[in-house]
């Protein structure tokens, strides 16, 4: 039927600006259809999409593949210079170095100290994020999925942090945090002490956590949204003729049923965790002291802060980082697979 | 119709492949320098004034000034640097470090002998290592460290001002009494910064070089400079905002605490004149005191931004010849001058500087600096000359820095500086 009806006319002005725009790709475009047609002819119509995703592949090699190859290639080379061929073959003397421990529980004893302390914190960090994450953005998902006021706003409301630049984030709340800022101007009003919430380490963890999750809980809060949206909605009349208590809803359908959501925003949420680095090094710097520094941010510090770029070792941790995003982006995609299977 | 449209494709890529082969042709008979610049307050507006009369005198060299932020400058520009791709001329302060890519200008200069005779003292910290006689820049700025007073805070106070000679530890406890009676947040505020640590462990008597010139950071004088900072960390006279509130190599200064009048003391320097020239004004007075003295030296730490000609240009006579015009005496006179600058040239500093358009308050701080510049230490001029110096400065923040924030011991903190500062070198050396 959609077939069948009228196209309706263009408009006689913008089709004259379409093909005037048109116009230079037009006479490409008649050139490349020749050898194409030639070629589909000679390695058969299904091989012709590796023809197409041939370009794709190239930029994919060019800007993902290759500077991979390249950061390995650090990481097995020393000294100051930017160029592999200025640069020394040193073997596995960078990880040697980053993985001299006395013992891992204790970055002290570390030879490299500060790369352990930002496991240690991204560890920490990410395990009280994630889990808090999830379960705000399942609650916010929730009420949002009720048919309550404002329910439009709410939404938007709940969203509009994610479309924020981290560094405006981190400005926003270093302004309320700091010493004279908003949050401290309301407690010593209220006849409180002035906290110094990014001077003692346990506040500045906090508050990294909770700058987190409020900048990020709305994409998450999004997929869990529209997987609940996706839950027949017979499931839940047939429970409410069997006059089912709502927490016995939530734990039999509702929470089943959005599980593979809820594995996606896992997923999701713990390589962001673990791949922090703008927010928390606009507002904390990684202080008080090391309290607050992520691998990331000692990556950066070790590669292009100190006078003499560590390339070979930023590099190695680099590595090391790259394995365990690794790991957890195969879990992802077991994940998906599982949900795809369901 | 389709033809029309062709038509008028081709007519409008004609005309701008054109456009664009005039202008280019125009161009080539210009050559373009690029500078790299950073300002601390208003030089770049100044430089920008001087670059158009040399545009004005010189129409076949344009110059271009990229303003760029300082970061840019100590993470950035090395990189590019190193991969060839850097500007013409950059406005640099890790002389040391910057260096290996600078361009020997003797073969261009038309009279090498006045750069000698006036940034003589300067110019080692702007040659690569092992080079005895390249010219590779001068100095933009000749930097003091040294603190600022909030000279109201103290009338308030009822309390005297120390006068010269004052120690280090008098003043801690003088600013802090001030503090506690004018309800000031912030007695002593320092820069996180090596400059402005080693302006206390050099007053203590820090060593910082071997008797080969190698580096021995951690003597009995270091370390009463470092425990002097951790004390006064506990005791209230300095807050953890500045040097325990970030970690690593981060920089952090109190410039908009002291403006709000929030710090008695601030260990700063002389760059910070032109600035708080304009934004205290006559809010409170704001006064440059001597540097505080300790058992080794009263001094502070010599610094500055030098601007360095590098060496991948493709027109070593184009960045020559702007690089003379702004070395020559009137043109940098006018420089320092409306900058508030310490002068970074013997000839100007001599003859003395008539800063027009400053303040009494800046005038006497800048007199209070440049007074300072013959009372550096050696150990200080040594420091500040040795190219891998940010090597050692960085260190200590990181490792000082942990220790005022509770990350363990001074103990701790000394034998990781050592490690860090032996284990960047040795790769340096790779």
């Amino acid at each position: 039927m959609a077939s069948d009806a009228p196209i309706p006319a263009a408009q006689p002005e913008r089709a004259g600006a379409a093909s005037l725009l048109a116009a230079p790709l037009a006479l490409p475009m008649r050139l490349i259809d020749w050898p194409m047609q030639g070629l589909q002819r000679l390695i058969g119509e299904r091989r012709m999409a590796y023809v197409f995703l041939l370009p794709n592949l190239g930029f994919f090699s060019l800007f993902v593949f290759l500077p991979l190859v390249i950061n390995f290639i650090f990481s097995v080379t020393g000294g100051a210079g930017l160029f592999p061929s200025e640069r020394p073959y040193v073997g596995a003397q960078q990880y040697a170095y980053l993985f001299d421990c006395g013992s891992f529980l204790d970055a002290s004893s570390c030879r490299e100290d500060h790369f352990w302390r930002g496991v240690a914190n991204t560890a920490r960090f990410t395990i009280f994020q994630v889990t808090a994450m999830v379960l705000f953005s399942l609650l916010t998902a929730v009420v949002l999925n009720m048919k309550i006021r404002a329910r439009g706003f709410f939404r938007a409301v709940y969203f509009f942090p994610v479309l924020l630049s981290p560094v405006v984030v981190a400005l926003t709340w270093k302004w309320i945090l700091q010493r004279d800022g908003l949050l401290n101007a309301a407690i010593t009003s209220l006849g409180g002490e002035r906290i110094l919430f990014l001077v003692d380490p346990s506040w500045a963890m906090f508050w990294v956590v909770f700058v987190s999750i409020w900048a990020h809980m709305g994409f998450y809060t999004l997929i869990l949204l529209a997987g609940l949206q996706a839950i027949p909605a017979d499931l839940y009349e047939a429970a409410e003729m069997d006059a089912t208590p709502r927490w016995r809803v939530f734990w039999r359908i509702t929470l089943p049923l959005l599980w593979p959501n809820m594995i996606v925003v896992i997923v999701l949420a713990l390589i962001r965790g673990v791949q922090t680095f703008d927010e928390v090094f606009v507002l904390t710097g990684g202080g008080p002291g090391t309290a607050t520094l992520m691998v990331v941010h000692y990556i950066y510090e070790t590669a292009f802060a100190n006078q003499v770029q560590n390339f070979g070792l930023a590099a190695a941790a680099s590595v090391v980082l790259g394995v365990v995003l690794f790991a957890l982006t195969l879990l992802q995609l077991a994940a998906s697979r599982r949900k795809g299977a369901a | 119709m389709h033809s029309k449209h062709w038509i008028s494709a081709l007519a409008l890529t004609a005309g701008l492949a054109m456009g664009g082969f005039v202008a280019s042709d125009s161009a080539q008979a210009q050559t373009t320098v690029r500078i790299a610049w950073y300002s601390d307050g208003n030089e770049g507006e100044v430089l920008t004034d001087l670059l158009k009369r040399f545009e004005a005198q010189n129409k076949d060299i344009k110059v271009v000034l990229d303003q760029v932020p300082y970061k840019a400058i100590t993470e950035n520009l090395p990189v590019q640097l190193a991969s060839g791709q850097g500007p013409d001329i950059a406005r640099v302060v890790d002389l040391g470090g910057v260096a290996r890519y600078a361009l020997d200008l003797r073969p261009h200069l038309k009279d090498a002998a006045y750069w000698e005779k006036n940034f003589g003292p300067f110019l080692p910290w702007m040659r690569p290592e092992g080079d005895a006689k390249a010219i590779t820049g001068f100095m933009t700025q000749l930097t003091v460290s040294g603190p600022f007073v909030n000279k109201t805070l103290f009338e308030q106070a009822g309390i005297a001002l120390p006068g010269p000679k004052t120690s280090w530890e008098e003043w801690g406890k003088t600013v802090k009494e001030v503090a506690a009676k004018v309800q000031a947040p912030f007695p002593l505020a320092m820069d996180r910064s090596g400059h402005r640590f080693f302006s206390v462990a050099i007053s203590e008597g820090a060593k910082v070089f071997d008797a080969k010139g190698e580096p021995a950071v951690i003597d009995d004088g270091f370390k009463r400079g470092a425990k002097l900072v951790y004390d006064w960390h506990n005791a209230g006279v300095m807050k953890k905002e500045l040097w325990g509130s970030v970690s690593g190599t981060a920089y952090r200064g109190a410039n908009d605490e002291f403006k709000n009048a929030q710090v008695v003391m601030y260990q700063s320097g002389s760059w910070q004149i032109a600035q708080f020239d304009k934004t205290v004004g006559d809010a409170f007075d704001w006064i440059a005191v001597p540097a505080p003295c300790g058992a080794g030296a009263c001094s502070g730490m010599p610094g500055g931004a030098g601007l360095v000609a590098i060496k991948t240009t493709k027109s070593p006579e184009a960045v020559a010849k702007v690089m003379e015009y702004l070395a020559s005496e009137p043109v940098l006179s006018e420089f320092y001058a409306r900058s508030l600058f310490v002068p970074g040239h013997l000839g100007i500093a001599a003859k003395g500087l008539d800063y027009q358009g400053a303040s009494p308050h800046a005038k006497a701080a800048l007199k209070v600096f440049s007074d300072q510049v013959a009372q550096l230490s050696p150990v200080a001029y040594q420091l500040q000359g040795y190219t891998s110096n940010r090597v050692i400065f960085n260190a200590v923040i990181s490792r000082l820095g942990q220790a005022i924030s509770g990350e363990g011991s001074l103990d701790e903190a000394y034998k990781r500086i050592e490690s860090d500062i032996a284990q960047q070198i040795a790769e340096r050396k790779k």
